[in-house]
């Protein structure tokens, strides 16, 4: 067995039950969205019966208001969503980090201009400039990815311009300077190594914010276009069943929940692994 | 104090400047978008003459900087232009909305931060213990949570099995106090449980800060009593953090209406705003963003403003 | 600071073991956490306190002693815990001991004096209400009396202004008068132990002196009993009555001041004792030497502050001139100058003939690689993700381009230069060293760069004294090995006289005194240089009483002389 393997399988044994949930939801949530057209029982936009057909019924999650089957497009939600929210993320934290970088060890003049820019972005409320701009550019898929991913970007950027800068100014990185280094030597050897367990931790806490992002502009309709399966905006399709006291919405509010409560436990735990967490 | 009134002095400057780079931003959103309001509204059976017309009569043949500047003035005094889709002035649309949602965010906001700051203090004090676990497990869950899934479990446990509390947040003008402070229950406590959540995990990171602190242990160790320690010791330096805190989730909660108000039908700005967008209905969903942003970048001027003046090292300067 | 220092020569005889004991702990044991383990770190320690004794606890660090101090108050910090023995305090067993009877003692009955005393005020409060804090809210006595009483006390401690210094806030005192405040603040309650946790490392070695000589004065003047902790065994020395020397949470050996100093049994005490005599044998002081480096009218500043006020001198090839000075004297800057990192206003540095750029980007490759630097920290020196093989080999990949096979075998070489065994470290990493070792790996990577000049900018401040005595044998061995020239930045001035063959004395951006080691540390003195070597603790028991009466009878001439002049 690979090294790297069996330490993981040590770490996994002390894992705490609240991480093996996490870790549980998380896996359950990943096989579910790759294995999706596998899994399920009718294709993503199938109307298969009767329209508000309640939960554990002759359909597991019961049917939304068209008859489609709501387990099925749970399952494809998971593909959708999850899949959107990791490339928000992942393009968030690509530009955050980058530019953080760039201002951690550049000149103070470099760093200014960028986290002044940071600043102001930061100071408008992000729903309310996502708006504005979905409302320009027209509410796309692929404008909301830019979108969010530009004003998530300005959180991973703070972040990683803080915990860059704490190294930066450290004797051995210095030392690496008066040795002749380039800027690029020195952010790959001495400053990327020493940050990636609070970036990676990061990383973790901005998906489950651009997830609940996504989720919620989805809700609102602005997000994740229909017929497309997706949490948010099935909650919204299904809203009008619930005044009939049929449970369908929570099915997919609780599917959101979940997994970030999920990916939220896995992130102290690291944290705590990494003794970043004291408790 | 000198220093105290610079710093101040500097955060609003600061303030302005932000607010002003947003209105630009407004500003320019509508500028990009291909026609104007004359070619919204007359959209068929005029004359090319009378759209002439009517854009010189608005100033839309002035250039873009002088209309900024005019837009600027104008929405300063309470004039926000028509609307695109029903040609009414946008200071009407929004004044009972605009009302309403800080209706609904100041209700939340008497009850989550009592609600937040006495749980977090507490889960602070008692660090560890059993209530600490609870408390964060449930403060976790609830950040986890959207805010419609909250709506949605009360209203379906609330209006629907039980039958307690309407579902739907309709209210008038002439809707009483008592009567709105019912109909906006359960939206309120929707909006409660999510901001409680952030302010309290907030409060308690904190006061932990705090506790840590060598003057803290200086204090036991000259034997400080608990009541003493936390009222003497802790708080005048807790003041700070916790002033913070309380104004960055109150701008939190303003914003977060939004998704509230849809879930309720509740007739605030927020769903007005998401309306206009769907529709975009540029005109709107300017002024909305323009009042949001103000109370945004407002609300956490105070905090900062708050944290300054707090702050036991500035108020004695050396 | 008159009339009182009868009292201190009576003190200086060793007295108070055959009075009745006040604190008694006996199988002590202490335990911290990391990670979900506890791990012990105090072994089963037994140690008295006599009624007015000064007990001195003395060791390296994790040698368990503040930890120990602490328990003395029955508190354990977070991630610590008493896990066994007990703790009589005057018949009353601390360790298990309700918080409510423990509330009852602190403050009134012991006391404690924390290191930092800037961290350990609370801001927002004046000095006098948190001096006061324990006789009004503790002990009950009426304000005005505690008032009357504190103001007694600061003018004890020598404070500036008694009557209104304890008006201020915490930050408005300077770093000294801080800790003679809290001082103050531990005798308000009148305990009968206090206990003093490394009070004076934090200072300067001027400052250290007053702050000694305030602190002595005062526990003499109440009679009470303390535990005074230190790394420093000069420091100790003029304080206690008896010392325990400790070494990985045990008692290596205890006894009366004078004992330890004299006749001290076990290696360790006796390694201690002899620390800071090693001296290095100085070669003949030539003014042929060649010059390798040359700083000449360098200013220099932060932002407006000037920091370098133009000041001149050379390093000359295979020898080591050391530059001392107390914090903000500047001597930090002039490594910074020289190396690069901050461009000096005006004046130049000269590398042999040539002019040095003055920004270290504007370098040559080669001019880089003659000038190499080694840090206070270690911990903060070295990358923790790299191992000793990529800490030692990138200068050599870097300015001398061996390849894998040829760095290999220099790594090796160098390692066992620096008296590392190659096997055992080379693929360690820097968290998996000790501190000297991890000084030592610093040393070698500026050693891989073949530079004739290193910047040793207090290299051992941070090392536990004996680990530092071997860095500076290591250091002198090298260099004449090498033919290195040192730069030796320090404010420690013994030692400085064990490896500078030149001495630079700075004060506020200036450089007050220059000479040969033998010059400055030899009568003549200068003015400030004799001030800075007369504050440095000696390993006597009667230094600081005779240091003090020296400075009395000389104020006593010097006035004498001025009215007489008059």
């Amino acid at each position: 067995m690979l090294p790297i393997m069996q330490s993981s399988l040590k770490l996994l044994k002390t894992a705490p039950p609240t991480a093996f949930l996490g870790l549980t939801i998380l896996t359950v949530v990943l096989f579910a969205g790759v294995f999706a057209p596998w899994i399920a029982p009718y294709g993503e936009t199938d109307v298969v019966g009767a329209p508000g057909l309640s939960i554990g019924g002759d359909f597991l999650f019961g049917t939304d208001q068209i008859g489609r089957d709501v387990f099925t497009r749970i399952l494809y939600g998971a593909r959708n969503t999850v899949g959107i929210a990791l490339l928000v993320t992942a393009m968030a934290f690509f530009i955050g980090v980058v530019f953080g970088l760039i201002s951690a060890v550049s000149s103070r003049w470099v760093d200014q201009v960028l986290s002044r820019l940071v600043d102001i972005l930061m100071a408008i409320p992000p729903l309310i400039l996502a708006l504005l701009i979905l409302t320009i550019a027209g509410t796309s898929v692929l404008n909301m990815v830019l979108v969010i991913a530009v004003l998530d970007s300005t959180r991973v950027f703070r972040l990683t311009r803080a915990v860059g800068m704490n190294v930066a100014v450290l004797e051995f990185v210095e030392l690496a300077r008066l040795r002749g280094e380039g800027t690029w030597w020195i952010v790959r050897h001495e400053i990327l190594p020493n940050i990636t367990a609070p970036l990676a931790a990061e990383f973790g806490l901005r998906f489950c914010f651009v997830f609940l992002f996504i989720s919620a502009l989805s809700f609102l309709g602005l997000g994740i276009q229909p017929p497309t399966a997706d949490w948010g905006s099935m909650v919204r399709e299904t809203s009008t069943l619930i005044s009939f006291g049929i449970a369908t919405p929570l099915v997919p509010a609780i599917c959101i929940a979940l997994l970030t409560v999920g990916v939220n436990l896995i992130v102290d735990w690291f944290l705590y692994q990494s003794g970043m967490r004291k408790e | 104090m000198i220093q105290i009134v610079r710093l101040v002095a500097q955060r609003i400057a600061l303030g302005l400047f932000t607010l002003l780079i947003v209105t630009l931003l407004i500003f320019l959103a509508v500028e990009l978008l291909p026609g104007d309001f004359v070619d919204a509204i007359l959209r068929q059976g005029r004359t090319q003459e009378s759209v002439e017309v009517l854009r010189r009569q608005i100033g839309l043949d002035q250039p873009a900087y002088v209309r900024y500047f005019s837009w600027l003035t104008n929405a300063a005094q309470g004039d926000l232009g028509y609307s695109f889709s029903n040609e009414r002035p946008v200071s009407d649309l929004i004044g009972n909305r605009l009302y309403n949602t800080f209706f609904l965010a100041g209700y939340a906001a008497a009850m989550a931060v009592p609600v937040a700051l006495t749980f977090g203090i507490l889960a602070a004090l008692y660090r560890n213990s059993v209530f600490d676990r609870v408390v964060n497990i449930t403060a976790l869950s609830a950040i986890s949570s959207p805010e419609f899934l909250a709506a949605y479990i009360l209203i379906f446990v609330f209006s629907i099995q039980l039958g307690w509390l309407p579902s739907l947040a309709h209210i008038a003008i002439d809707t009483s106090l008592w009567e709105s402070l019912k109909l906006l229950f359960l939206p309120a406590v929707t909006l409660t449980l999510v901001t409680v959540a952030h302010m309290m995990r907030m409060t308690r990171a904190a006061i932990i800060n705090l506790m840590t602190s060598p003057y803290i242990e200086m204090a036991l160790l000259k034997g400080v009593g608990p009541k003493r320690l936390i009222l003497r010791h802790a708080l005048p330096n807790a003041l700070s953090p916790i002033v913070n805190v309380v104004a960055m989730n109150l701008a939190y909660l303003v914003v977060g209406v939004v998704v509230v108000e849809v879930v309720f039908v509740y007739p605030g700005l927020g769903q007005l705003l998401v309306d206009s967008v769907s529709k975009r209905d540029m005109p709107v969903v300017q002024a909305g963003c323009l009042v949001f942003a103000v109370t945004y970048i407002g609300l956490n001027l105070v905090a900062d403003i708050l944290s300054i003046i707090t702050n036991p090292r500035l108020l004695n300067p050396s | 600071m008159h009339g009182t220092v009868s009292e201190f020569g009576n003190r200086a005889q060793g007295n108070g073991t055959s009075r009745a004991a006040i604190l008694e702990m006996s199988g002590l044991r202490l335990e911290a956490c990391s990670v979900d383990v506890w791990t012990p770190i105090v072994h089963g320690i037994n140690l008295t306190v006599h009624k007015g004794e000064v007990l001195g606890l003395i060791g390296e660090s994790g040698a368990g002693k503040s930890t120990i101090g602490l328990a003395a108050l029955g508190y354990a910090r977070d991630g610590c815990r008493i896990s066994g023995g007990s703790i009589l305090f005057d018949g009353t067993d601390l360790n298990g001991c309700t918080d409510k009877k423990l509330r009852n003692l602190r403050g009134k009955r012991i006391a404690y004096v924390a290191q930092s005393a800037a961290a350990a005020f609370n801001p927002a409060h004046r000095i006098i209400d948190q001096c006061i804090e324990v006789p009004v809210h503790m002990a009950g006595r009426r304000r005005s009396q505690a008032i009357k009483d504190i103001k007694r006390i600061f003018g004890l401690l020598q404070l500036p202004d008694p009557e209104s210094i304890g008006d201020r806030y915490p930050h408005q005192l300077s770093g000294g008068q801080l800790q003679r405040a809290m001082v103050a603040m531990a005798m308000a309650g009148h305990p009968d132990l206090i206990v003093f946790d490394e009070p004076t490392t934090a200072l300067d070695v001027t400052t250290q002196i007053e702050v000694m000589a305030s602190i002595r004065h005062a526990v003499e003047h109440a009679g009470t009993a303390a535990i005074y902790v230190s790394h420093d065994l000069a420091v100790v020395a003029q304080m206690a009555h008896r010392v325990m020397v400790l070494r990985h949470g045990a008692v290596v050996e205890e006894g009366e001041v004078g004992a330890i100093l004299h006749d001290p049994r076990r290696e360790y005490t006796k390694a201690l004792v002899s620390a800071r005599q090693t001296s290095h044998a100085h070669r003949p002081v030539d003014t042929d030497d060649e010059v390798i480096i040359s700083v000449e009218d360098v200013r220099a500043s932060y932002g407006k502050s000037p920091v370098l006020n133009g000041i001149n001198f050379e390093i000359p090839r295979q020898r080591t001139v050391a530059v001392v000075g107390e914090s903000g004297s500047g001597k930090s800057t002039v490594a910074r100058v020289i190396t690069g990192l901050l461009p000096p206003d005006r004046g130049v540095v000269r590398y042999g003939k040539g002019i040095l750029p003055s920004f270290y980007g504007k370098r040559t490759k080669d001019e880089l690689r003659q000038i190499q630097m080694v840090y206070q920290m270690p911990d903060t020196a070295l990358n923790p993700k790299h191992s000793v093989r990529d800490v030692i080999g990138r200068p050599l990949e870097f300015y001398l381009g061996l390849d894998k096979v040829q760095r290999e075998k220099r790594i090796r070489e160098l390692l066992s230069l620096i008296e590392l065994d190659p096997d055992e470290f080379i693929d360690r990493t820097a968290t998996e060293l000790s501190g000297g070792q991890k000084q030592r790996i610093c040393i070698a990577r500026a050693l891989a760069a073949e530079p004739s000049v290193i910047i040793c900018d207090e290299v051992t401040s941070a090392l536990d004294q004996l680990v530092g005595e071997e860095i500076i044998r290591l250091l002198n061995d090298l260099q004449s090995r090498l033919g290195l020239s040192y730069l030796f930045i320090s404010h420690d001035l013994a030692t400085v006289r064990a490896v500078a063959d030149y001495v630079l004395v700075m004060r506020s951006g200036d450089i007050v005194d220059f000479g040969s080691t033998d010059a400055i540390f030899n009568p003549p003195y200068h003015e400030y240089t004799e001030l800075l070597l007369s504050s440095v603790p000696e390993m006597r028991q009667d230094w600081l009483y005779k240091l003090l009466q020296d400075r009395d009878n000389k104020k006593a001439t010097d006035l004498r002389k001025r009215i007489a002049a008059t």
